[in-house]
Order: C-alpha cells, then sequence, then structure tokens
C-alpha cells in the first residue's frame, strides 16, 4: 500500500514539474521578442521599402521625424520649429525668416501633435500640420519635399497644444490654446483669472490646391485649459470636440488646484455654423499681431508677414454652435472613432474611460436638456451623452486610437500599457505592457475615416534600461505591436528623437509616387540663381559683396576670389548645377559665423561671411558629392579694409 | 496597281518611322545609378532616356577625358534627308518602277544603312578614345596601351563601372522592315514575272 501511495505521489510531482515547465516553456515562446516569427514581421531586407511611413514629433527637439514601419528604421529628420545646423534650416538667410515670430527670431519650439491631411475623410498623404506649443504656431511640411513650407504664429494663445488636428477634407486644421490668457493681452493681477482670462480655439482655412494657411476666426472660450481635440467624421463632420481641464479656472499649484473638479468637459464646436456666421459678416475684428511665414519652392526663398488683426466670435452670439459635455477627470486625448459616433474622453485621473455618444448628443441638444451653462455656454447632462464606460480599464489613460474593425487602443500612462477594447460593449479584449509610462499611440490613418489596422506604435515617455544607457538622458523609445490578429504582440523597441507625443502614418505608397528627386534647374526663380558657370561673377555694392557661385561635381566656380576686404559683409549666393537624383553639395567658409549650406540639386541657398582678418581664407564642399569631393575647394583672398585689390574671380585659371 | 508594287510603297513609308521612333539606345548601369543612365538616338537628335540623363553622362566621363555628347551633329542633317531622299525614290519606284527596281532599292538602302552605321561606329570610337590629355582619371590596358571607352555598336561591354547596352530601337526596325519589305516585293515580282512570261 505504501508502495502504491509513494509511486502514485512520485507520478503527480512529475506531472507538476512536467505541467510547470510546460507552461514555462509556452510563456517563453508566447513573449520572447526575439521569436524567429517576431524577427520576421519587422525585418525589411537591404533595398526593401517600408510598408508605412512614420511621422513621429520630436517634441523639445522642436523637429518631426520620418521612420519606416515596421522596421522602425529613420529616415530623416524634418526642421520645423528649431534651427538645424546640418541643413542650414533657419541659418541661411533663405530660412530665416520661417521662424519670425510677433517676438521676434525664435529658434526653437516644442513641436507636438502631426496630422496628415485629409480628403474625404481619408488621409491624401499632401501635408503633415504640427504645432509649436510654446510660442504658438503651426506648420505645413510638404511631403513632395519633405521641407517645412509653410508656419503661421497663432494670436491670443499661450501654450498651443490642442492642435494641430485637420477636418475631414482639410478645410481646417484647428489649433487650440492650453493656457488661457488675457484677451487682447493687458497687464493685470494673476489672481484675477477667473473670469477674465479666455481661451481662443483657432480655425485655420487650408488653401485646397496648395495649402495655403490663413485664420478663418478664433472662438473666444472660457478660460479653461484645452488639452486636445479631434475632428468629427462621417455623421460628425462639422463638429469639432475639445478636451478640457482646470475648468475650475486656477492659476496656482493646477496639479491640486484644477484636479477638484469630479467632471472637466468635452466642448463640442459646430464650426460649420460658426463658418456660416462668420461668411454672412459675423464677428468681430480684433487688432492683433502675427506672423505669416511662407516658403516659395520655386524661388527657394522664405517671406514673413506680421499680419495686423484677426477675426474673433463670441459663442455666445451663435447659438447652437458650443456645447459642454461633463467628462470625468481633466481629460487628455480627445478621439472619434472612425464612424464619428462615439467621442472617447481619456479621463487621465478618472478609474474608467468615457465614451460620448454623437448621436446621443444631438438628441440632447434638440429637447434641450441642459443641466446648466458656463458662461453662458450649456452644459448637457453627463447622463443624457454617455454612450457608455470602459469600466477600469487601467490606471491614467490619455489617449485613443482604433483599428476601423471595431476596436479601440487605449494608452495608460500610469498602469504603462496599452489596452484594447470594444466600442460598443465597452469589454477590455487585451492588454499590453509598455517600457514605460506610455503617453500617446498612433495607428497608421487612426485619425481618419480609413484606419490601417495592421500596427501601433506606442510612444514612451521613459527608457530607464532598455537600450545601451548612454548617460543620465536616454533617448526616448517607441514600441510597436502587431495589432492585426485578437491579442497585440509587441515587435520591436526603437529609440526616438527628441520627446514624441503624437505621430501620424500612412501607407508608403500614398507618399512615396510622389517625393521629389530634384528641383529643375529651369524652374528655379531665386533672384540670385546662377544656372550656368558662364553667369557666375562677383558684385561689390559699397561694402556688400554679392557672389553669384556654382557647384558641380567637383568643382565651385569661381574658386578663387580676390578683392574681398574685412569689413565687407559677403553674401554667397550657391546654386547647385547638379540635376541628377541625391547629389546634393554642401559649402562652409573658415570662420563664417552661421552653419554650413547643404544644397539639393538645382536649388540656390545663401549665406553670410563677414570677414575679420586679413589673409587667403578656404572654403570647401561638405558633402562627399563625388570621387573628387576632397578636390572641391576655393580660396577667397581678403584684404586690408582700405587696399586696393581688385575684385576678381576665376576657375582653372590664376587671377592676374 | 500590282501586288508587288502595294508591298514596295510600304516598303519605301516603312522607313518614315524613323522621324517618330528612336533609332538606337545606349544604357549605363552602375550600382549607384538604379535607375540606368540611358540615351536614345534619334535620327535627328540626342534624348534623354530619363530627365538630365545626358548631362549626367557627360558629368560621369568627364572623369576619364571623354568630351561632352554635342548638342548636334552634322548626321543629324544628313541622315533626315537621305531618309527623305530614298523614300521618295522609294515611292516613285513603287508607282512606276519594275521589280528589278526594287532590288535596286534595297541595295541603295542596304549600302546606306551600312555607311550609316560606320558613321556611328567612327563617332562612337572618337567618343571613347579621343581623350582629354589632362583627364582627371587616366586608365590603362594591361599592354600599357591607353584604355578607350567606347559603347559597343551592338551588343553589352563593361566599361569600368559601367554596364553599357547599345541595341536598336523601334525606328531601326521600321527601317531593317522597310528594307527587308522591298525585297520580298523584288521577288514576288520576280516570281510573278517569272509566272507571266511563262504563260
Amino acid at each position: 500500500m505504501k508502495h502504491i501511495i509513494k509511486s502514485v505521489a512520485a507520478f503527480i510531482t512529475g506531472l507538476v514539474v512536467l505541467t510547470g515547465c510546460n507552461n514555462s516553456n509556452q510563456s517563453n515562446s508566447k513573449s520572447g521578442a526575439l521569436a524567429s516569427n517576431v524577427a520576421e514581421k519587422v525585418y525589411v531586407a537591404p533595398g526593401e521599402h517600408d510598408e508605412f511611413y512614420a511621422f513621429i514629433s520630436g517634441g523639445f527637439s522642436g523637429q518631426l521625424s520620418v521612420y519606416g514601419l515596421p522596421s522602425g528604421r529613420l529616415f530623416k529628420v524634418i526642421p520645423v520649429f528649431s534651427q538645424d545646423a546640418e541643413k542650414a534650416w533657419g541659418y541661411n538667410e533663405e530660412t530665416k525668416p520661417m521662424l519670425e515670430t510677433s517676438h521676434g527670431f525664435v529658434p526653437w519650439d516644442d513641436a507636438h501633435h502631426p496630422d496628415i491631411s485629409q480628403t474625404a475623410g481619408e488621409i491624401d498623404g499632401r501635408w503633415v500640420f504640427i504645432n509649436g506649443n510654446n510660442t504658438p504656431r503651426i506648420a505645413k511640411v510638404d511631403l513632395s519635399t519633405f521641407e517645412t513650407t509653410e508656419i503661421i504664429e497663432i494670436p491670443n494663445s499661450a501654450g498651443n497644444h490642442s492642435s494641430s488636428f485637420v477636418t475631414e477634407n482639410t478645410e481646417y486644421v484647428v489649433a487650440g490654446t492650453r493656457f488661457s490668457v488675457p484677451i487682447p493681452q493687458r497687464d493685470m493681477p494673476i489672481k484675477d483669472y477667473k473670469g477674465n482670462f479666455k481661451g481662443s480655439l483657432t480655425f485655420i482655412s487650408v488653401e485646397p490646391e496648395h495649402g495655403h494657411m490663413d485664420i478663418k476666426f478664433q472662438l473666444i472660450m472660457p478660460g479653461f485649459d484645452y488639452d486636445l481635440s479631434h475632428p468629427g467624421r462621417g455623421k460628425s463632420h462639422g463638429w469639432f470636440f475639445f478636451t478640457t481641464y482646470n475648468t475650475e479656472e486656477a492659476s496656482t499649484l493646477l496639479e491640486v488646484n484644477a484636479s477638484q473638479n469630479d467632471k472637466d468637459f468635452i466642448a463640442a464646436v459646430n464650426w460649420k455654423k460658426i463658418e456660416e456666421y462668420v461668411n454672412n459678416g459675423g464677428g468681430t475684428m480684433m487688432p492683433a499681431n502675427y506672423a505669416h511665414n511662407v516658403y516659395d519652392e520655386s524661388t527657394h526663398m522664405a517671406t514673413s508677414t506680421l499680419k495686423k488683426e484677426v477675426l474673433t466670435v463670441n459663442p455666445l452670439e451663435v447659438p447652437g454652435a458650443v456645447f459642454l459635455l461633463p467628462t470625468p477627470k481633466s481629460p487628455h486625448g480627445c478621439d472619434v472613432d472612425p464612424t464619428g459616433e462615439y467621442i472617447v474622453g481619456n479621463g487621465k485621473l478618472s478609474a474608467n474611460l468615457t465614451v460620448h455618444s454623437f448621436t446621443k448628443m444631438l438628441d440632447a441638444i434638440e429637447k434641450e436638456k441642459f443641466a446648466g451653462d458656463a458662461y453662458g455656454i450649456p452644459i448637457l447632462n453627463f447622463e443624457d451623452v454617455l454612450a457608455g464606460s470602459v469600466e477600469q480599464p487601467g490606471l491614467g489613460p490619455l489617449h485613443t486610437e482604433f483599428d476601423g474593425k471595431g476596436n479601440a487602443y487605449t494608452t495608460f500612462f500610469i498602469s504603462s500599457e496599452v489596452v484594447k477594447w470594444k466600442l460598443g460593449t465597452w469589454e477590455v479584449l487585451d492588454r499590453q505592457p509598455c517600457y514605460y509610462s506610455v503617453g500617446h499611440l498612433m495607428i497608421p490613418g487612426g485619425n481618419s475615416q480609413k484606419p490601417w489596422g495592421k500596427y501601433v506604435v506606442a510612444m514612451n515617455k521613459i527608457t530607464k534600461d532598455r537600450y545601451l544607457p548612454t548617460g543620465p538622458e536616454v533617448t526616448q523609445s517607441a514600441q510597436l505591436y502587431d495589432i492585426s490578429g485578437e491579442k497585440m504582440e509587441l515587435l520591436l523597441d526603437f529609440p526616438t528623437i527628441g520627446e514624441p507625443h503624437y505621430a501620424a502614418g500612412c501607407p508608403a505608397d500614398l507618399i512615396k509616387p510622389r517625393s521629389k528627386k530634384l528641383f529643375p534647374l529651369e524652374e528655379n526663380n531665386h533672384p540670385y540663381a546662377t544656372k550656368s558657370e558662364a553667369d557666375t561673377k562677383v558684385v561689390r555694392d559699397g561694402n556688400i559683396v554679392h557672389v553669384y557661385m556654382t557647384m558641380i561635381r567637383s568643382h565651385f566656380s569661381p574658386d578663387n576670389i580676390e578683392g574681398v576686404k574685412v569689413g565687407d559683409k559677403v553674401y554667397f549666393h550657391v546654386t547647385n548645377l547638379e540635376q541628377d537624383y541625391d547629389v546634393p553639395h554642401g559649402v562652409s567658409m573658415i570662420g563664417a559665423n552661421t552653419s554650413e549650406l547643404l544644397i539639393m540639386p538645382g536649388q540656390t541657398e545663401t549665406f553670410l561671411w563677414e570677414p575679420k582678418q586679413e589673409g587667403v581664407w578656404p572654403f570647401y564642399c561638405t558633402d562627399f558629392c563625388s570621387a573628387l569631393h576632397q578636390e572641391m575647394q576655393g580660396y577667397v583672398r581678403v584684404s586690408a579694409a582700405n587696399a586696393n585689390t581688385p575684385l576678381k574671380w576665376s576657375l582653372g585659371e590664376d587671377i592676374e | 496597281m500590282k501586288k508587288p508594287n502595294i508591298i514596295m510603297l510600304l516598303a519605301a513609308i516603312l522607313p518614315l518611322g524613323l522621324f517618330l521612333f528612336p533609332l538606337w539606345k545606349i544604357t549605363l548601369e552602375a550600382p549607384q545609378y538604379p535607375t540606368p543612365l540611358g540615351m536614345y538616338i534619334y535620327i535627328n537628335d540626342f534624348a534623354d532616356a530619363n530627365p538630365h540623363d545626358i548631362k549626367n553622362i557627360n558629368l560621369m566621363n568627364h572623369y576619364v577625358g571623354m568630351k561632352y555628347i554635342p548638342e548636334a551633329i552634322p548626321e543629324f542633317k544628313i541622315f533626315p534627308a537621305g531618309i527623305l531622299i530614298t523614300t521618295v525614290i522609294g515611292l516613285i519606284i513603287a508607282f512606276k518602277g519594275n521589280y528589278k527596281w526594287f532590288l535596286y532599292w534595297f541595295i541603295l538602302m542596304i549600302v546606306l544603312s551600312s555607311a550609316g552605321l560606320y558613321d556611328f561606329y567612327l563617332w562612337e570610337h572618337d567618343y571613347g578614345h579621343n581623350l582629354d590629355p589632362r583627364a582627371i582619371m587616366k586608365f590603362t590596358n594591361p599592354d600599357g596601351s591607353q584604355m578607350g571607352f567606347q559603347p559597343p555598336l551592338f551588343g553589352t561591354k563593361d566599361i569600368l563601372n559601367f554596364r553599357a547596352h547599345s541595341y536598336p530601337r523601334l525606328g531601326a526596325y521600321f527601317l531593317a522592315l522597310g528594307i527587308g519589305t522591298s525585297l520580298i516585293a523584288y521577288l514576288i515580282g520576280k516570281k510573278n514575272h517569272k509566272k507571266y512570261s511563262d504563260v
């Protein structure tokens, strides 16, 4: 008997051990990011192209980075609100005006939320818009050149955060203020914030053909913080939704004082109604001062214009245009599903995720079921507009995107995870950890009627030990998940530039065929362009010297210049005569108080050199252009201010 | 109009395709050129296969001292005139001549085309061998003689980092078809003549 018990016990122990082993094996093979099938999913063979473009904001780098998915490879960092010495952006004479503002030259900003232009509710891949948070600006990046071609400053705004999201046909790109301020700005006690400060929501019209931006109107709202926003789409096209916090209207210790109300609001704005009001002469023109900077691809040059007035709209004067939807606990992301029915308020301090119904909202508005008003703006009843709540999905919801198959994906900052849940039933379907503390996420086309629900990119705020350490400052990290199946699967970690906030993505095929290879020389209308070596020259006008220079493999023309004097201001206008793909040339001058120029084929750029010392000073090509790149160099002779050295130049022969 | 004359009429017209389509194409492949550089040779022009190709071929070739491909060469005037004249002769023959003239036209075209090809070869040879003595890079053959960079007249050849292809294009096929058709016109004409003279 004992013997039997012993063998049974041994058998059971054996079973436990076996199953134990089995379990651990199973979980290993499931979660291991090194499993071969996972590696294959992100492997893009040498010479092959990625399936998607991802435009990931640089946050405090002021830039926009361009990645490929699923590989996570970085292709380009586009300077938007920050000077970039590599590309001479904000350093050369042509692009300096792009960073002009009503406060003067501001060479940095905090670039937050890229959004790709849309046609009929689908991503069209023409432009990316992105907001500068600090000195409020909206920029437009042209996706045929991957360059910033327009920046408009937003007056009456501060902390331009609930921006830069586009409506379904890119009728408008919308910019909301995060910090309410006195409008117009004036000297007043900070403690008098409540009731006196205002928040502006700015609707910038986008001209359909060239994308030129112009402020159509500014809605002057109560002094809350307008955090994020998204357009209605499909059935809710014509509306725009903004999350708010600090409805307490506190001006100090906001972490406590702005977290007191049980519910803040989502502001629903019927912009079609306001547009109609404005088109019929409504609104008040108000003095303002803001810069509008436009880069012209034909002249390769930007101009900055200061605009002096802006049309403002008081919401109370357009009845039925603005309503407030109570939403729990300082909501951050304000996300609209592809059908346009559901508006997700990601209450970052709430235990639940609140989803409003557009249909129910319209119904409540029609029946005038108001719970009260805030400065005259009707507040709807929470229960009347609520579609449902996702119960206890995680801690600290920030941002939700959609896969177009009826599922939503929400980031949870505090519990550091992405949670997949179902629209309509509000049940949680899956959760995956993020490393660590995820901020935002992106599904290609996620802010449109047609998401491509194959991948989600999570952008994490904290990286710690995920990569080889690089001292106290470590890279930020993005993570790629496969969402094509029932369960999400972590595929890849990849480092990012600056601090990504939002990102935008779309299939590469929407953009790739339109990407330019060069600028045709015959279309170069730069006033200082030199289109052949025969036309190169050096012209003196007082103490200003203009050098009309060309570059082609592998020489500058001219490459010897004499007659420049100490105290001159020498403008090098350099044209790249190449007409071949991927043959840029660079140029830099010893002692020039600026960056190099990096000039694309067919383009003209200008740098200023102010020689301070007599001598013979070399310049050279900075981009390894050809086998004779090292020979691509030249000299400028600088004489004393009172010298008589004649102004002469040459290529291939001596100056006599 | 008799059948052989109709065929001869066709033969005389076909070479006019040279005014519509390129005669020849030279293509240069290299690792740095995923889209190869290419040049179409028309009867009256050199043309880029893709925009700026000739400019970029010139830029490449200047390293080894080759001359720039000229904007125009005398052949661009002579060749079109030659084709027009032979077409007119062909038409006259088609309307007025008998089959023996078809053969003479055929021989004329063979001679002129061969002369044209030889002229093309001479130009290529000069282009590939008459190099600037101050060339940036000088290459020699294993026997010590100066390396030439002549593209092949017909076929494929490796030249330094490039693989050069040189092949006739649609215009040349029109010409060849025209010449061939004149021979057919002759043969049918001859056969018919025999038939009738036998009777």
